[in-house]
């Protein structure tokens, strides 16, 4: 019998085309996975079965009454919990939206549901996205695939998760400083933010409005690129969308041809800091990259070390800004203070975020209310700004000598449970590589380039492109991904351990 | 560089409205100072006659036309609310007994 949780979505797709399967069994195979082995990965808080498989059914009414369909028509997809889904319980990992039931979708996900794509449920998440493993989720934390011992990855660990343990074939994330790459790296998946601006932020519970960016979160690199166009395009409810067409992703990722290309490496982010498992499969992928025609420059950014300083100024100054809606009047959580008779607003206010938000919450609200007062706000919000220019001229820079930059996603593989939870500044150094491009609104892409020699655990290869150049990252992450195949005899996903599941008790 | 006391800390924390326990300002406190001590080397490279960068994208400003559109309902608005009455928010008292 067919595992249809081992297929991409594009063969997904073409199964479906073919009639060689429906959307109903598809989805059902994969809610069985769900329900067999989330109890040990925790990717998901919430599964739809009853909604996933209603779409699934009106999706193969529609084929089989001869509609023309979309190419994921009937592909099931994870949705991270930030993302707004009218009727479904959305908490953004926390607890101070415990129960809340959106009126609305997302924008994202109208498109989703619009391509006759079923939703499993939604997917766990470091609180408001703040966080680089998921153990910061106000339901606990989700464990990797991998290793059930270490993290998935943050902040969408559970979208990573999800699609690596084949829970899913599909899942959107959401990026502010590395949550859909930096997982993926860990996970070994494939990873997109897309340009800013590219795909609506409408209907995402805001992080930092400057940052944030939704994108797909897949196993290969051809789905990264069906899934952008379907949630890809101009929103009229987002000012900050683009108005612009989407840019030709899943012609470059068929394509996949790096003959010609410059590619750039950055002095200085592949190195100190870097597990050397993880260094070592950057330059092998590099030398893939030459052996199927690119040339290598080396290039200087100088301004991207200080670009994690700069982040962590201004990312909490806008989640200091954006969280202020947490209270306690329109909807979420209200908590009475203690002792008080007859509590003014301003004590509930102040009662009811103590007892709503977990600890980094408090720590990035608090951070960003001291950076953006009085007396400080030219020291560190006004510097962090210009910072953000400096990495912008890098970027410009760059890419007058280069097509792409190339990077290690992330300086280690994926480490152990509470091994950083006590360390805020360890675990934002997690960080490092993907923050320039959520600072000057670039995209990047990671995709897993093999297994470090010391731990025998994921790796991933960041590409990042100009902004509204989004087709480099999947020409150059097709060619990597079929170099990569070649040597490895099959997708890396294919060397990770069965999970226990059900089965094990 | 020590630049964020526990007192201040606490402060912060009151203008964000969020109130803190001792044990949860001992922590914070220790964690948010080294934190500072870190961010606060974004004054080392720009210089004054870098410009700020709010956002990567030129902003401008977005308008619609002046139409009754569908929108939520009362009842849906008010669905998500700790407290609701007669069609409106109910929010404890915002001024003070005297």
């Amino acid at each position: 019998m067919t595992d249809y949780t081992r297929m991409t979505a594009a063969e997904i797709a073409a199964a479906l085309a073919s009639g060689d399967t429906t959307s109903v069994e598809v989805t059902q195979a994969h809610l069985d996975r769900i329900a067999d082995v989330d109890g040990d990965i925790h990717a998901f808080l919430q599964v739809d079965a009853e909604g996933a498989l209603a779409a699934a059914k009106a999706v193969d009414d529609a084929r089989a009454a001869g509609e023309q369909l979309g190419a994921l028509a009937g592909v099931p997809i994870a949705v991270k919990d930030i993302l707004a889904t009218k009727g479904l319980e959305t908490t953004a990992g926390s607890k101070i939206l415990e129960g809340w039931i959106p009126p609305y979708d997302a924008t994202v996900v109208s498109k989703l549901r619009a391509a006759g794509m079923p939703i499993l449920g939604k997917t766990n998440m470091d609180e408001f996205a703040m966080g680089s493993s998921t153990e910061h989720s106000a339901y606990g934390p989700t464990r990797n695939p991998w290793d059930p011992e270490r993290i998935p990855g943050g902040s969408g660990g559970g979208s990573a998760a999800a699609v690596a343990a084949f829970e899913a074939p599909l899942a959107i994330g959401t990026d502010t400083g590395g949550s859909i790459r930096q997982p993926a790296s860990v996970t070994g998946t494939v990873g997109t933010k897309p340009t800013y601006g590219g795909v609506s932020r409408y209907g995402i519970i805001a992080l930092a409005s400057s940052l944030d960016q939704a994108g797909p979160c897949t196993r290969s690199v051809l789905d990264a690129a069906l899934l952008h166009e379907v949630i890809g395009g101009h929103d009229v409810m987002d000012s900050t969308s683009i108005d612009a067409p989407v840019p030709p992703v899943v012609e470059a990722a068929r394509r996949g041809d790096v003959s010609g290309m410059k590619i750039g490496v950055i002095k200085g982010i592949s190195g100190e800091g870097f597990q050397p498992g993880v260094k070592q499969l950057f330059d092998e992928s590099v030398q893939l990259l030459v052996d199927r025609g690119a040339s290598v420059v080396e290039v200087e950014c100088p301004s991207f070390e200080k670009g994690l300083a700069a982040y962590y100024l201004i990312m909490p100054s806008e989640a200091s800004s954006n969280l202020a809606r947490y209270d306690a009047m329109r909807y979420g959580l209200r908590v009475g203070p203690e002792g008080v008779d007859s509590p003014s607003a301003e004590q509930v206010m102040a009662a009811t975020r103590e007892a709503g938000f977990g600890d980094e919450v408090k720590r990035r609200v608090i951070l960003g209310t001291y950076a953006l007062s009085a007396g400080y706000y030219d020291a560190y919000y006004g510097q962090a700004q210009k910072v953000r220019t400096l990495i912008a001229r890098d970027f410009a820079a760059a890419y007058e000598k280069v097509d792409v930059l190339v990077t290690p996603t992330a300086p280690t593989t994926a480490f152990k449970l509470g091994e950083k939870l006590d360390d805020p500044m360890a675990m934002y150094l997690n960080d490092v590589a993907t923050i320039p491009a959520n600072l000057a609104g670039v995209p990047g892409m990671s995709i897993p380039n093999g297994l470090a020699a010391e731990d025998g655990l994921p790796s991933g290869f960041q590409i990042l492109a100009p902004a509204t150049k989004d087709e480099r990252l999947y020409e150059v992450a097709a060619a990597l991904e079929a170099a990569l195949h070649d040597k490895w005899g099959a997708p890396i996903l294919a060397q990770a351990p069965a999970l226990a599941g059900k089965a094990a008790g | 560089m020590s630049a964020l006391s526990r007192d201040e800390v606490a402060h912060v924390a009151m203008l964000a409205r969020i109130q803190l326990t001792d044990a949860e300002l001992d922590r914070l406190a220790g964690q948010l100072d080294q934190i500072v001590g870190f961010v606060a080397t974004v004054g080392e490279i720009a210089a004054d006659d870098t410009p700020p960068m709010s956002h990567p994208l030129p902003l401008e400003n977005v308008t619609r036309e002046d139409v009754v559109r569908p929108s939520l309902t009362p009842e849906q608005a008010l669905a998500a609310a700790p407290k609701a009455q007669a069609e409106r928010f109910a929010v404890p008292r915002i001024l003070d007994e005297d």
